[in-house]
């Protein structure tokens, strides 16, 4: 659940789809939005360091659930207005790529491609 | 923290909300009666709380009051939340013309909490039934402070899902699913273009969601629409970085989806490199922003069940991908 996932990585929710009640089912940590666009499965996560607005084209495509932004970055007023126009939650973690995907990987939430 | 008479009452909701518990069935249960039901508290708190603590003097409280444009504080102590201080026991003290002193001595420190994970309507009870202008949130387990609530926060949430709700719904509305079956023919394709301008980033893609949002109006199958999302915006992305732009067009029969995607040059030179894994020549900002890792095609081709690719160099190159709509194989 999305509110877990809030919980374990000390983030932040930005921009208005706030509903923590959606289901994740595994996650993707990614800054190359090639692979994400290969590899990411519907309803999954995705974490990445990129902050520019293909980053909601590629999660809207890809039917992802959620995007966290790591290192604390913070999108701007058009990516986030893009996000909630997707209706697809955004988080801004301050943990790193490497701890955040560590975090949530030690807490049983699967890879993309372990869950198939 | 005194009566707050000063926010307006949550009256259509509260008043609501009292038939409703007392007929569930009641024909009157209403949209926002519903929704108070359906979000929880950690929906529409404020997570980011101003804190005060039992030592801060009450001559201090104003102008905590006043940057943060709050009418109250939870106050904590040790980590621990101790009371509850309002513009009310502020001007209570005022009025009373006392000398200074700690929150400690005028803070209400029988406290009303909520938890998160409630749903919305009891947060709603709660604030009629106290009075109080805001009720903090605490974790069930550690008890600790995640957050506060106010009746404006709950008005400002409900406002904002019926507004999310509503953009849902109109996609809905025009939910055209059935148009295949109203058109009559041997043959029926519903056809729809889209320009793509070229080395414009921040606009690309906007075909390729045109094309999804297009796709799910026709109540095709979710999953072959992501596969063809992925590959138009793909092809969408090849037209942006490479080209100076192009056309997407998207034909749409009952049984398979053909997207063509046009451009008038420069043309790839040697087909067979293009759709080798990890082939690129897209320039340093393209890298940089995450694409142009010599992956496009190569996706384009598994999320397709067919796809032709023609180009000429100094001419331009035309993409064509076959996606069948009531194939099984599951792609992408």
């Amino acid at each position: 659940m999305l509110d877990e996932i809030v919980r374990l990585l000390d983030a932040r929710l930005i921009g208005r789809t706030t509903r923590l009640e959606k289901r994740v089912r595994m996650a993707c940590g990614s800054d190359l939005m090639s692979d994400v666009l290969a590899f990411i499965k519907a309803d999954a996560l995705l974490l990445t360091g990129l902050t520019h607005v293909q980053v909601v084209r590629t999660a809207e495509m890809a039917d992802v659930a959620v995007i966290c932004f790591v290192r604390g970055k913070q999108p701007a007023a058009d990516v986030v207005e893009l996000a909630d126009s997707a209706l697809i939650p955004l988080l801004v973690t301050d943990l790193t790529m490497y701890e955040a995907c560590g975090r949530l990987y030690s807490q049983g939430l699967p890879g993309c491609h372990e869950k198939r | 923290m005194k009566k707050d008479d000063s926010i307006s009452r949550l009256d259509a909701v509260a008043h609501t909300d009292k038939c409703a518990l007392g007929k569930p069935d009641s024909p009157r249960f209403t949209k926002s009666q519903e929704l108070v039901y359906e979000l929880t508290v950690a929906d529409a708190m404020r997570r980011k709380v101003i804190t005060t603590t039992p030592r801060t003097l009450m001559s201090e409280l104003r102008e905590i009051l006043r940057a943060n444009r709050i009418s109250g504080t939870p106050v904590i102590d040790n980590g621990r939340l101790a009371g509850v201080i309002s513009i009310e026991d502020f001007i209570m003290w005022l009025a009373a013309g006392e000398p200074d002193c700690p929150i400690g001595d005028k803070m209400t420190t029988r406290i009303d909490t909520l938890f998160a994970h409630e749903p919305l309507i009891h947060a709603v009870g709660k604030l009629e039934e106290t009075g109080y202008g805001r009720i903090p949130v605490v974790d069930k387990a550690s008890g600790d402070l995640v957050g506060i609530i106010t009746k404006g926060d709950i008005i400002e949430r409900l406002l904002r899902k019926l507004e999310i709700d509503f953009h849902t719904e109109e996609i809905h509305r025009y939910r055209a699913s059935h148009i295949f079956e109203d058109i009559m023919g041997d043959k029926v394709a519903l056809t729809f273009q889209s320009a793509v301008k070229g080395q414009d980033f921040s606009l690309a893609g906007s075909a390729s969601s045109r094309l999804k949002k297009t796709l799910e109006r026709l109540g095709i199958d979710p999953q072959i629409v992501r596969r063809a999302a992925i590959a138009s915006y793909e092809a969408e992305m090849n037209l942006v970085i490479y080209t100076d732009g192009g056309t997407v067009t998207a034909s749409v029969q009952p049984d398979r989806i053909r997207i063509d995607v046009n451009d008038a040059g420069p043309g790839i030179p040697d087909i067979e490199q293009a759709m080798q894994p990890g082939f690129s020549t897209a320039s340093e900002w393209v890298r940089e922003m995450g694409f142009g890792a010599g992956m496009g095609l190569v996706n384009i081709r598994k999320c397709s069940d067919r796809m032709e690719l023609v180009s000429t160099v100094g001419k331009g190159t035309h993409l064509r991908i076959h996606i069948d709509i009531h194939a099984d194989k599951s792609k992408g």
